[in-house]
């Protein structure tokens, strides 16, 4: 029997930050009515987190009787879901002052949903990938709530709380039918086995409900159906979270289960996730250009990106895979840049949430406008910045599949989606208004978005440094 | 035919009867005894795979705990008007019944084609796999990790079900 104990210790970015959110939960307790101490704490766990992930990127032995990965693409992955939760947190501060509802409770949730992010892309295991799933989405479906008096706020989370047990659900259905034709849910075994499993239409179920379950985690057509109203009730760097970091740990599971286990480049699975994609693509696109509402038009928005990003997916290929660990890591930044600023627009009950509350942004505050003209540029794929080439690689990925019609179509749809990208910007730089900010944005926020906004620019200019890093984590 | 199939088959009647029963009902508390009667069934199916452990669980659980649970709550939002819960049948549902009908018997038809490549490999050890001890032993050694992050989930709903109803914010 192997040591576990030894196998704890080699486990530091997860444990390490698990340990955080018992001590920001310890904090919150003792120091009453000072959530400022919670949220220095997260964001101390989050760095020590960061650190551990860096410092473990060249180790690659599976821990706990091959349950849990390390290294490689779980620390690759750790360090998105990582900055997604840190933006978030640094957002969440002035947000929840100004609405009155400054807790520290708020932080820990977001610490442990961060925990089962990382558990997720690190899983080796059926089992632990829904333990992760689950850990996840139940601190999202409080933190969705967290403005307890807000109707909408109440809606969006019980909408996501009765969707989201629905779709696990087909998940544990799902795992269940694959455990009983494989006899294992330990994803290497399955992964052995494959080419003969994909032969069993019980087993095929099961992955199908598996596509189920992880299409609703990333909101894809015909599973978005919760994502606007969801993102539209919750608090605004909630929603900001929920796209960025649970929307990248969804796509860390499907990479790890579609691409590194079941290598379903050409098979029956592959044709289904480029519907999926292609459909996502359309419809995400189509109909936000109809939204007024900016959160309602970032949600179809984000439906549009999992229709890219599955594009990759539905590749299957190595390209496949470097593309969506770029594309993820631009697409945090680019969205959570864009909902941050929103949620220094945004008044108490949802005021200035619209396009025309941005006319004229330009004039009154134009570092503010310049961000959030950088953030729309690099959503809508516009070089030189990182979300044109995470477009590039994903597209490029489906034409060497052999997919050249998924590529056509996420093209043409990238061009609708300009629309209404820059629709903002237009109001914002050549329309008269009077958009105005009310409360001083903090140093630490401005910061932060600049940081996201800066690093964008980077990645779109030197693609090659995260590319490197993803092509080498490819099936270690 | 064996004594293990007589009961399958009857255990999974009921079940199935129940189920429906369950949701076709207009009284909700006569819902949740159909529920806890198809717990029952559920649990004697576990016990015709030798699943004794999960069984009794089941009935501890679920047929215990929570339907105890399900019943307070019903009794406590006191739902008079029942004729306002039923729903009216509409060409709107016509399609989506439509649907689900024809994925159902897709399913049906699937699964009684796939019956025989089913692995039967783990059959000689299934007897001592329901144990108590033997899952005891599993979860603390090979599933020490699930186990471990089951206890986080646990605390983080803990955490959740205390920030959404908590009656005073200070």
């Amino acid at each position: 029997m192997n040591n576990y104990l030894t196998d704890f210790w080699q486990a530091t970015p997860i444990v390490s930050l698990a340990i955080f959110a018992l001590l920001t939960l310890i904090v919150d307790a003792a120091g009453k009515d000072k959530p400022v101490l919670s949220y220095w704490m997260s964001l101390i766990g989050i760095v020590v987190a960061a650190g551990f992930s860096v410092a473990s990127l060249g180790a690659s032995t599976p821990l706990f009787n091959t349950m849990l990965a390390q290294g490689g693409y779980s620390s690759y992955c750790n360090l998105i879901f990582l900055g997604s939760a840190f933006l978030c947190i640094v957002l969440s501060r002035n947000y929840l002052e100004r609405l009155q509802y400054h807790r520290g409770e708020f932080y820990v949730l977001i610490i442990l949903a961060t925990v089962g992010m990382m558990l997720m892309a690190a899983a080796l295991d059926l089992m632990i990938i829904f333990l992760g799933i689950e850990l996840m989405s139940i601190c999202l479906y409080v933190l969705a709530g967290f403005i307890r008096k807000k109707e909408k706020a109440n809606e969006s989370s019980l909408k996501y709380f009765l969707l989201g047990a629905f779709a696990t659900g087909f998940l544990l259905y799902g795992i269940a039918l694959i455990y009983g034709t494989a006899g294992t849910t330990n994803l290497a075994l399955i992964g052995k086995s494959f080419p003969q499993l994909s032969h069993n239409s019980l087993f095929m179920i099961g992955a199908g409900m598996l596509i189920v379950a992880f299409s609703f985690k990333v909101a894809a057509v015909p599973f978005h159906m919760w994502a606007p109203d969801v993102y539209e009730g919750s608090p605004t760097t909630i929603s900001a979270f929920m796209s960025t970091g649970a929307k990248a740990a969804a796509f860390a599971v499907f990479v790890s289960v579609f691409i590194r286990t079941f290598d379903i480049g050409g098979t029956k699975l592959s044709d289904v996730l480029a519907i999926i994609a292609a459909v996502s693509m359309i419809v995400g696109n189509v109909t936000a250009i109809a939204q007024n509402n900016l959160k309602r038009m970032l949600a179809y928005s984000s439906i549009a990106h999992a229709g890219y990003m599955l594009s990759g997916i539905a590749a299957g290929n190595i390209e496949g895979e470097t593309g969506i660990l770029f594309y993820l890591s631009a697409y945090v930044f680019m969205n959570i840049g864009a909902f941050g600023i929103i949620s220094w627009m945004e008044q108490q009950d949802d005021k200035k949430l619209t396009f025309d509350d941005y006319a004229g942004l330009s004039s009154q505050h134009p570092a503010v406008a310049a961000l959030m003209a950088i953030f729309m540029f690099s959503l809508a794929g516009i070089p030189p910045f990182a979300g044109f080439f995470g477009k590039y690689y994903v597209f490029l990925a489906a034409v060497k599949a052999g997919m050249t019609w998924l590529a056509i179509i996420g093209v043409l749809t990238s061009l609708i989606s300009v629309y209404y990208y820059l629709r903002l910007v237009v109001l914002m730089y050549f329309r008269d208004g009077q958009a105005s900010i009310e409360e001083k944005v903090s140093a630490p926020a401005m910061a932060a978005i600049s940081c996201a906004a800066l690093f964008l620019i980077v990645l779109g200019l030197y693609p090659s440094l995260v590319v490197d890093i993803a092509k080498g984590f490819f099936k270690i | 035919m064996t004594l293990e199939t007589i009961l399958f088959y009857a255990l999974s009647f009921v079940s199935v009867g129940s189920a429906l029963m369950m949701i076709t009902r207009r009284s909700p508390v006569m819902s949740a005894l159909y529920l806890i009667l198809n717990f029952f069934a559920l649990a004697g199916l576990y016990l015709t795979l030798h699943a004794q452990f999960i069984a009794v669980i089941q009935i501890l659980v679920y047929a215990g705990a929570i339907m105890v649970l399900f019943l307070f709550v019903i009794m406590l939002l006191n739902l008079g008007d029942e004729k306002k819960l039923s729903e009216k049948m509409s060409y709107k549902k016509i399609i989506p019944a439509g649907l689900s009908f024809g994925l159902l018997m897709e399913l049906l038809y699937i699964v009684s084609y796939a019956k025989s490549d089913l692995p039967l490999t783990h059959i000689e050890r299934a007897t001592e796999i329901g144990t108590v001890e033997y899952v005891g032993k599993a979860l603390f050694t090979d599933f020490l990790f699930p186990f471990e992050v089951t206890s986080i989930l646990l605390l983080a709903a803990i955490i959740g079900a205390v920030v959404l109803a908590k009656k005073k914010l200070d």
